[in-house]
């Protein structure tokens, strides 16, 4: 079913998708300039100030790392899962119900799927770029122990693609504007208990499984794995929880897409 | 109908505040989850799962979360002051006008201010109680001078609320507010000693936590719930939220007259 959807997509009708949120953007760069600058802001205070009271906490390849270097690679996770949320939850409901701007997008060759992906993309690069200075700042605060560093990067694009196309898939369910609080609380509750602050250890033994379920601890897991310089065969398994999750975002966008706007 | 006319001057910005709770009472539920919700989320994840650590240090000479906690109530009033003075002031300048409507009648510009500023309060005392109650079940309440947090959560809202009002008002576009809240908004939250003391920011950057109206909103709540408030400065830190609150009204009465006033 994804195959047969993926395989009549024009990569250059999806780019036209991409090509005007660029044009758009070209007016609101402050906007996106403060997108680098809100989880630096996050990194300084909950990382480096909490950590001056935290000390040490357990490493995931066993010992233990300073509290900025355990919660700095979680600060990547959290960023690009915000970036891909509030792209293709916001700024795509808005398009949708409000500036009817698909309605006029599907009335030339573009089809949903192709519309789905651009959308994405988009927020796959603006994401990434926001990834890969957060990085750099990180090896420059010198919180990469680890070249396996380097890998962070994708990792992080592969968070934002699985988190944009659930994002992408659960906005065709909102009703209202009234319903984004719960897509906060989603956020937020990641935010807080996805391993981001605490190791998975420090939970009780019935949270643990809960944590596990949710798809930010994974990307937290993978990125902290990779820059603190332990990737194990578990990588491999949040990589792969992460790619369930880009393929049935996708497939529940797309199929979702064409029944609101095509009929 | 004379008598309706007659009635219209005394009181006028109740009449305003009267509107904004008639519409709150249809949309009181979204806010449940922000105003409540997310900052018990915020004290269980930081508190909770952080705090574990932090305690093992003694740095503090006092529980993480009773150091946490009242931080994280100053910051809801703060929150509270800021949102409703953002979107929902624009909206009523730009989408909904219903600023406009409420001048064809024979409200002045300080009645729609002082009548909205209420209401912004109230959102920040039922905020407020609610919090200390959740605080209460924490365990973190140290003193019974702790209910005096509510006119002080009042206070915050205020001064962080009035002050926006005033720069809503010379917006032409609703995109300021992201600017706004990555900012200004964002870094006083992170830096006004909620989650860790004002001591530990390097010295040259201190000044400007102190600047922050957050920074004695927080030092009040703190003293108050643990007990440690002493007289001369929580004087000092009520004067100066006073102050933000009084200019943040002269410039918004200023602004929303030159917006509404031709």
């Amino acid at each position: 079913m994804l195959s047969t959807l993926l395989l009549r997509v024009d990569p250059r009708r999806a780019g036209a998708v991409v090509e005007r949120n660029v044009l758009v953007h070209r007016r609101g760069w402050i906007v996106l300039l403060s997108g680098f600058f809100e989880p630096f802001l996050y990194l300084l205070a909950l990382g480096i100030g909490l950590g001056h009271l935290v000390g040490s906490v357990p490493a995931p390849g066993g010992g233990t790392v300073p509290y900025p270097v355990f919660v700095a690679p979680a600060m990547l996770a959290v960023q690009a899962m915000n970036a891909a949320l509030t792209e293709t939850t916001f700024n795509v409901f808005g398009k949708l119900k409000y500036m009817r701007l698909y309605d006029a997008v599907l009335a030339t060759p573009v089809t949903p799927t192709e519309l789905a992906l651009g959308e994405i993309g988009w927020c796959l690069a603006r994401s990434g770029l926001y990834s890969a200075a957060f990085l750099g700042v990180m090896a420059v605060l010198g919180l990469t122990p680890s070249w396996w560093a380097v890998l962070a990067w994708p990792a992080a694009l592969l968070i934002g693609f699985a988190f944009a196309a659930l994002g992408m898939a659960l906005t065709t369910f909102l009703r209202s504007w009234q319903d984004f609080d719960y897509v906060v609380v989603i956020m937020m509750v990641m935010f807080m208990f996805a391993g981001t602050f605490t190791p998975l250890s420090a939970y009780p033994a019935w949270v643990r499984p809960l944590v596990e379920l949710t798809p930010l601890y994974h990307g937290v897991a993978l990125t902290r794995s990779l820059t603190t310089g332990s990737p194990d065969l578990g990588a491999l398994g949040h990589v792969a929880y992460l790619v369930v999750c880009v393929v049935l975002g996708l497939w529940i966008a797309a199929r979702r897409m064409a029944r609101l706007l095509l009929t | 109908m004379a008598t309706t006319v007659r009635a219209v001057p005394r009181g006028r910005a109740a009449h305003v505040l009267a509107y904004h709770l008639v519409g709150y009472r249809r949309t009181w539920r979204a806010t449940v989850f922000s105003s409540f919700l997310l900052p018990v989320i915020y004290l269980a994840g930081i508190g909770l799962g952080v705090g574990g650590y932090v305690d093992r240090g003694h740095h503090l000479g006092v529980a993480y979360l009773s150091f946490l906690a009242p931080g994280v109530l100053a910051t809801t009033a703060l929150t509270i002051g800021v949102e409703e003075s953002t979107y929902r002031v624009f909206s009523q300048f730009e989408w909904d006008r219903t600023y406009e409507a409420m001048l064809a009648t024979p409200l002045r510009v300080v009645d729609l201010l002082l009548g909205q500023l209420a209401f912004v309060v109230f959102r920040a005392l039922v905020a407020v109680v609610v919090f200390l109650a959740v605080m209460a079940a924490f365990g973190t309440v140290h003193s019974p001078w702790a209910v005096a947090v509510v006119p002080v959560g009042g206070l915050i809202a205020l001064a962080c609320a009035a002050p926006t009002f005033a720069f809503t008002a010379t917006q032409s576009s609703a995109q300021g507010f992201s600017v706004l809240q990555r900012f200004a908004v964002i870094p006083v939250q992170l830096f006004s000693g909620v989650f860790f003391p004002v001591s530990q920011l390097p010295a040259p950057v201190r000044p400007l936590a102190y600047l922050s109206p957050l920074w004695h909103g927080v030092e009040l709540c703190r003293g108050l719930t643990l007990g440690t408030l002493h007289p001369w400065p929580a004087l000092g830190h009520l004067a100066y939220l006073a102050v933000w609150a009084g200019v943040g009204f002269a410039l918004a009465a200023r602004t929303f007259r030159r917006r509404l006033v031709v």
